[in-house]
């Protein structure tokens, strides 16, 4: 479901933005409009959706405009052009009461200096969104503490911000926005203050907060390690236009220029590289109950194969190898039971390619891919796996060094 | 040398004069009211402080001065200064004084905080404001006895009304800066919780600009009391007249009596308002 629609969105800073916006149409660079016009590009024709319920990054570097295209969707920044459109309503419609209110109901803000509220207790910084609301005292007490046992800060409630370590006032920050139950949550930068592993520490409980909250999250970084963790879908972001738009692995794999390739050079990428982008596609496989040694022997022949899979009633139960065939055919056994190895490794599609590794090392069979419902989709073999690790290491380095010829 | 034409004589003096007859030509029903009305404040602080038994506001500047400055000592300092004054007979004089004081201070705040507060608000107002602060800050003290003297007579109101023009400009000032120190992060989360204007300023706002604003109060009572003594050159009766009458009979004594007496009540009311400024909020 569509729950943030950006529609064609410009936002150019200074008093007249009319010659710039003309420049930008034509084409023109950031600083050629910026030197002719002195006026700042802050985004530039901007349009994507976000899905209900997924975490949506927009990375890129500083300067890029991904924090003025996320003060855009709440208008705390007016933009110049274009919409946006929240659950059907467009955003830069509202008059100044009903943003007011369309703020208070659908957009929770964390930010990357906290901004914390330093007269107000914990408790009174969370509470703030709902007395803002008008709600009454004792149910948005109830609220408060409610949120703050989530993100862990029970106990904490009369301290004020300043007596808190820096990753326990984002932790305010994170409960003063959830307190409103609203149904977006924008993160600018939420965690890039926090030292590495205080980080690490929140990101992984922001993936699970959003188990259990379910919210539609933009959230802005420009860690890409930090975009791939958190994001189901990743925006790229480049002086204030968006260059490309997809999944982690889409990006990654397949990045749309020398920006691009550039940001993801030094991304381990055997860490976002899964089964899936790996495998060799194969549905060849022998079932226990119709094929014997000869007819085994028969379908690897046909797919240049040297093992072979074996399933029974859909699942699969082992592999077995064509030296074993042929010496069983010549044996003349009508089964494969008896040279079936029951040992090999099964992973799903979405395994990453440094979980690969070891399996191989450790079996001589290759790896079975396998979908959600059990039957095989693909397998892999060390040779692939390698192969495919270096094909896409050497497009990134492809990629940078025609960049840096470029230049 | 060359000495300055004769000629070019802009006649602002003549002009200040007629604007001033037109004024109250014009708005002196208007200010025979507010006249009335500052003379009704005043009585009534004059009137509570000379109603006040002296053991009472001693013992409560003691104990007030020995809370906010959180020192025993400082409690007992402040308490005896206060006694001193009543010790040189002069304590119905101060109590006029200190009258005139809280009631001026009392219209300035209600003057200077909003104008802070709009200042705070808008750049356009800020820029018109602040030179005529300036100016009122600047100019001698006794220029303002003149046109207080033209509109109200002689009496407690024109000293009033002057020591509020001279007393004012901190107030407002610092209401000001104390506001748009507020940090723009701490704004922006406001906004971005979809406070209104009203909620932004009372919720975050003022309480952020506190000590700064209290520090304008602090500077504001004590150039109430400067003026005060000033003032009493067009009528107002208390520590200042002392002062006064002393010089122009050049008794020595009785004038270093009464300005001891100001000096005294200067410490109290400055220590006890700027420990309240820079007292932190526990």
């Amino acid at each position: 479901m569509e729950k943030i629609v950006i529609e064609g969105l410009y936002k150019i800073f200074g008093p007249h933005p009319e010659e710039a916006m003309r420049m930008v149409r034509q084409g023109r660079s950031k600083d050629e409009i910026m030197e002719k016009t002195r006026h700042g590009l802050g985004v530039v024709d901007a349009s994507f959706v976000v899905n209900a319920g997924e975490i949506f990054v927009v990375m890129g570097l500083s300067g890029s405009g991904k924090s003025t295209l996320v003060r855009c969707l709440n208008r705390l920044i007016e933009p110049t052009a274009g919409r946006v459109i929240v659950n059907g309503e467009d955003v830069t419609r509202l008059g100044k009461r009903a943003l007011r209110q369309f703020r208070q109901k659908h957009f929770g803000m964390v930010f990357q200096n906290f901004a914390l509220f330093p007269h107000r207790s914990v408790l009174r910084n969370v509470e703030y969104g709902l007395e803002v609301q008008g709600v009454d005292a004792t149910t948005r007490h109830e609220a408060a503490m409610k949120v703050l046992k989530q993100v862990g800060l029970k106990g904490w409630e009369e301290s004020m911000p300043d007596q808190l370590s820096g990753g326990m006032q984002q932790r305010v920050g994170l409960a003063r926005a959830l307190a409103l139950d609203a149904d977006i949550m924008l993160m600018d930068e939420a965690f890039s203050a926090l030292d590495p592993l205080i980080r690490r520490d929140m990101q992984d409980e922001l993936i699970d907060l959003q188990e259990k909250v379910q919210k539609t999250i933009v959230f802005i970084s420009h860690d890409l390690d930090e975009a791939i963790k958190l994001g189901d879908r990743i925006v790229l972001m480049k002086d204030g236009r968006l260059v490309q738009q997809g999944t982690a692995e889409e990006i990654l794999t397949n990045p749309a220029d020398d920006y691009v390739a550039r940001f993801v050079e030094g991304v381990d990428m055997s860490k976002v590289v899964t089964a899936e982008t790996i495998m060799k596609k194969s549905d060849t496989m022998a079932y226990m109950k119709t094929d014997g040694p000869k007819a085994a022997l028969r379908k690897m022949e046909k797919a240049g194969i040297s093992s072979l899979f074996v399933g029974e009633g859909g699942r699969l139960k082992g592999i077995v190898t064509a030296r074993a065939c042929r010496k069983a055919a010549d044996r003349g056994e009508k089964s494969l039971a008896d040279i079936l190895d029951t040992e090999i490794h099964m992973v799903t599609l979405d395994t990453p390619a440094n979980e690969l590794f070891p399996l191989l090392a450790d079996s001589p069979h290759p790896i079975a891919v396998v979908g959600d419902d059990g039957h095989l989709k693909g397998v892999i073999v060390a040779g692939s796996l390698l192969a495919k690790l270096s094909e896409v290491s050497r497009n990134e380095s492809g990629n940078g060094n025609s960049s840096e010829s470029g230049s | 040398m060359m000495e300055f034409p004769k000629d070019i004589d802009i006649p602002l003096d003549v002009w200040v004069d007629g604007i001033m007859e037109w004024v109250l030509a014009t708005f002196g029903g208007f200010f025979d009211l507010l006249g009335t009305g500052i003379l009704y404040l005043l009585l009534h602080t004059e009137s509570f402080f000379l109603w006040l038994p002296w053991p009472i506001l001693v013992f409560g500047v003691g104990i007030l001065a020995w809370r906010v400055m959180g020192s025993w000592l400082a409690g007992l300092g402040m308490a005896g200064m206060l006694f001193f004054v009543g010790a040189l007979g002069l304590w119905d004089l101060g109590m006029m004084t200190l009258a005139l004081v809280v009631a001026s201070v009392i219209v300035s705040l209600a003057i200077g905080l909003p104008l802070g507060i709009a200042m705070a608000s808008s750049d356009t107002f800020q820029a018109i404001i602040k030179p005529i602060l300036d100016g009122m800050q600047t100019m001698p003290s006794f220029v303002y006895l003149i046109p207080a003297l033209m509109l109200f007579g002689l009496g407690k109101v024109p000293a009033l009304f002057a020591t509020i023009i001279y007393a004012v400009p901190p107030v407002i000032r610092l209401t000001n800066v104390g506001i748009r120190e507020v940090s723009a992060n701490v704004i922006e989360a406001a906004h971005a919780f979809g406070s209104s204007y009203w909620q932004i300023l009372f919720k975050i706002q003022m309480p952020l600009a506190r000590p700064t604003i209290l520090v304008g109060i602090n500077q504001t009572t004590m150039m109430a009391l400067a003026m005060v003594v000033i003032a009493s050159m067009i009528g107002a009766k208390g520590l200042g007249l002392e002062v006064l009458l002393a010089i122009n009979r050049i008794e020595v004594g009785r004038g270093f009596e009464a300005g001891l007496c100001i000096v005294f009540m200067a410490i109290i009311i400055d220590r006890i308002t700027f420990s309240m400024a820079s007292r932190k909020k526990k």
